[in-house]
């Protein structure tokens, strides 16, 4: 087994009842990988039931109110159950169900992975428990319910924080009761190898779809390929594909929560440090003594103390670049893009439009940024009410 | 900490957790590090010893412990709002030497250790008299950055087995240093009214390939769970059952502590 590593990244730190699951795992996703059936299955899968390819969308009235370079976004929040999270938890749920699995697990911070594992769950057949930190079940009411409604059962974490990080630390609790008959459908490219590979691999046709689209439209490669990051896989998906393109230049947004300046931030890259947690190694948002810190954006989606390892590599080789963006310059690209283009975007996706907007006007108009809307908003549009003083509940 | 042995003119060395695991069953105590304070946590080590522990484990306190049910999560987060940190438990376990020579081992998890640098954790627990190290999120793979450095400081590297090990017993056994954890049950950590997994099967394998003492932990509640596997191992291993006394008692633990600990040594095995 090869560990799975990215650089000094990745690696399989998790407890000893896990490991002949984990290799397991690896095994059976090594078959499948280049199983033809299975990747066929998994193609119509996300053609005729998530809609994909989804559009490379050119947004001409923000490229002309911006003045600089041509702006595309990448639309995955037009996908079934609206973001990008429908791409690996089909290809999860269909690799459970040829393992034999009769029951997947999931973790979810604002909901978007629990509700599309719900979803993928009643496709398949297959029984469904989501784990979600008490504080995002009560912020998140409507996606406890949407699960509910899809058959899932949903467990609200009472452990530590409350909040993603502390689903995770249940989930893995849970696995390790429970490891037979069920597959925990991890929803980010982060935990031990092989879940950053897996994840990767299922996000990648995100990049696979939007290399070849701006080739069609455009005759030539981007400059700017971006995406939000939290624990990273809309990003990783998005750059993948061009990574090897190396006049690509490739920008995550982190959430920098009030600013990295202060404790209430999520932005790992800035201020974190190279640690090991839930499985991996990579860098972390932590003290001096390695106690994981509380973080804090406005988006519960980026709101997450760590960064999967092939993003933390990218990083040390410079190959991509992370921005941190504050919650107050992600309402403002919420409300923008809404105003200027007629889309509603995730609160997370909108961390990406915010520097798009600051980096566009500095570039040539003959120069091409896709970003990546990794998601639709309605799950917002309370809670960003609410930040701008209006008393609104869902 | 090593020991000549004897009878072989000491030029093998047995060491410490190794000698309290050989010739004998052996109770092992575990509270978590500053819960409710280090002062108590000083305490309770002595009143488990004085009470027939052989062995103690002592957690360090991590925000997030993946492998620890509610009731060992509540004390590391007890533990920490406490103020307890990494170099106060070091400077504890100094203050404690001077008063016990019983086997200490540290159950830390990695980023405790790989935070604070391996070199400078491992020297201070060779300098504060630490035994061992139990490190429940570092399986058999990912030992080798860690393993070199605790064996120069003559740490031993504890290493778990679990019902789900299979092909794998052998493999981790082979290079097992200290004592072997045989985890008793799927999941995490707390008390259990049964246990299912074939203890005996697991011990006999490990014993075609090492005679490094092995002691079985996770859900052991009762004197009679605690005869039944020293029959089976050379210890047994309580942590939660402990810890929900000092939950339940706080400062007061001490001598509650000595009354399970007496209680649960008389089920050791006795041949």
């Amino acid at each position: 087994m090869s560990n799975g590593r990215f650089g000094i990244h990745g690696g399989q730190y998790i407890p000893e009842t896990l490991m002949n699951e984990i290799h397991k795992l690896e095994e059976s996703y090594e078959y499948y990988k280049n199983n033809k059936e299975f990747q066929e299955e998994l193609a119509e899968l996300l053609r005729d039931y998530a809609g994909r390819p989804s559009l490379l969308y050119y947004a001409e009235k923000m490229t002309k109110d911006l003045g600089g370079a041509k702006i595309y976004f990448k639309r995955e929040d037009l996908n079934h159950t609206g973001s990008h999270k429908i791409n690996n938890v089909l290809g999860q749920a269909l690799l459970a169900k040829k393992m034999g699995k009769t029951r997947i697990i999931a973790e979810t911070g604002a909901g978007q992975h629990g509700v599309a594992t719900a979803t993928a769950a009643a496709l398949l057949g297959l029984e469904c428990e989501i784990f979600m930190g008490k504080e995002d079940t009560v912020r998140q009411a409507l996606n406890v319910y949407r699960m509910e409604l899809l058959g899932a059962k949903v467990h609200p974490v009472e452990s530590g924080t409350m909040t993603l990080k502390d689903a995770v630390n249940e989930c893995m609790r849970e696995w390790t009761s429970r490891v037979d008959d069920t597959l925990y459908v991890l929803g980010s490219v982060m935990g031990p190898h092989p879940f950053p590979t897996i994840v990767r691999d299922f996000q990648s046709v995100i990049s696979r779809e939007a290399r070849a689209q701006i080739l069609e439209k455009e005759g030539k490669l981007p400059d700017v390929v971006m995406a939000c990051v939290g624990g990273g896989s809309n990003s990783m998906g998005m750059f993948y594909e061009f990574i090897g393109d190396e006049q690509v230049q490739l920008i995550g947004c982190e959430a920098a929560g009030h600013g990295v300046d202060t404790d209430k931030t999520a932005a790992t890259m800035a201020v974190g440090t190279e640690g090991v947690f839930h499985g991996m190694k990579s860098y972390f948002c932590q003290d001096e003594y390695g106690q994981i810190a509380p973080v804090y954006s406005i988006s519960a989606g980026l709101d997450y103390p760590g960064v999967g390892p092939e993003h933390a590599y990218l990083k040390d080789i410079g190959r991509a670049e992370y921005v941190p963006v504050t919650d107050e310059e992600a309402v403002n690209a919420f409300e923008y893009i809404a105003r200027e283009e007629g889309i509603i975007a995730a609160i997370e996706s909108s961390h990406a439009v915010a520097h798009l907007m600051k980096l566009a006007p500095t570039m040539r108009k003959d120069q091409i940024i896709i970003c990546c809307l990794s998601g639709r908003g309605d799950k917002d549009v309370a809670a960003i009410a609410r930040y701008r003083g209006i008393d609104l509940h869902e | 900490m090593w020991q000549p042995l004897p009878d072989i003119g000491g030029l093998i060395y047995m060491s410490r957790i190794q000698d309290a695991l050989t010739g004998k069953k052996t109770f092992i105590g575990f509270v978590t590090a500053g819960d409710p304070s280090l002062e108590k946590t000083e305490e309770f080590v002595l009143e488990m010893e004085r009470a027939g522990a052989g062995l103690i484990e002592l957690g360090i306190p991590f925000s997030d412990p993946i492998a620890e049910g509610p009731v060992i999560q509540d004390a590391n987060l007890r533990a920490l709002s406490a103020g307890c940190t990494t170099d106060k438990i070091f400077d504890m376990v100094k203050r404690l030497r001077q008063k016990t020579q019983i086997p200490l081992v540290f159950l830390a998890y990695l980023n405790t250790l790989f935070k604070y640098g391996y070199e400078k954790f491992c020297s201070k627990c060779e300098e504060v008299g630490i035994d061992g190290l139990i490190i429940p999120d570092m399986p058999f793979e990912e030992k080798g950055e860690l393993a070199p450095v605790a064996a120069a400081h003559q740490m031993d590297v504890i290493s778990l087995i679990a019902p789900t090990s299979r092909q794998r017993i052998q493999i981790i056994a082979k290079e097992a240093a200290g004592f072997i954890y045989i985890v008793s049950s799927l999941g995490v950590t707390g008390v259990r009214s049964e246990i299912t997994t074939d203890i005996g099967s697991i011990v006999e394998a490990i014993r075609e390939v090492t005679q490094v003492p092995t002691a079985v932990g996770f859900g052991i509640n009762t004197p009679e769970q605690v005869n039944q596997y020293t029959r089976l191992a050379d210890g047994a291993i309580v942590g939660s059952g402990i810890v929900k006394i000092v939950a339940q008692y706080g400062e007061a633990a001490g001598p509650e502590i000595y009354k399970y600990v007496s209680r649960m040594v008389k089920g050791l095995a006795t041949d």
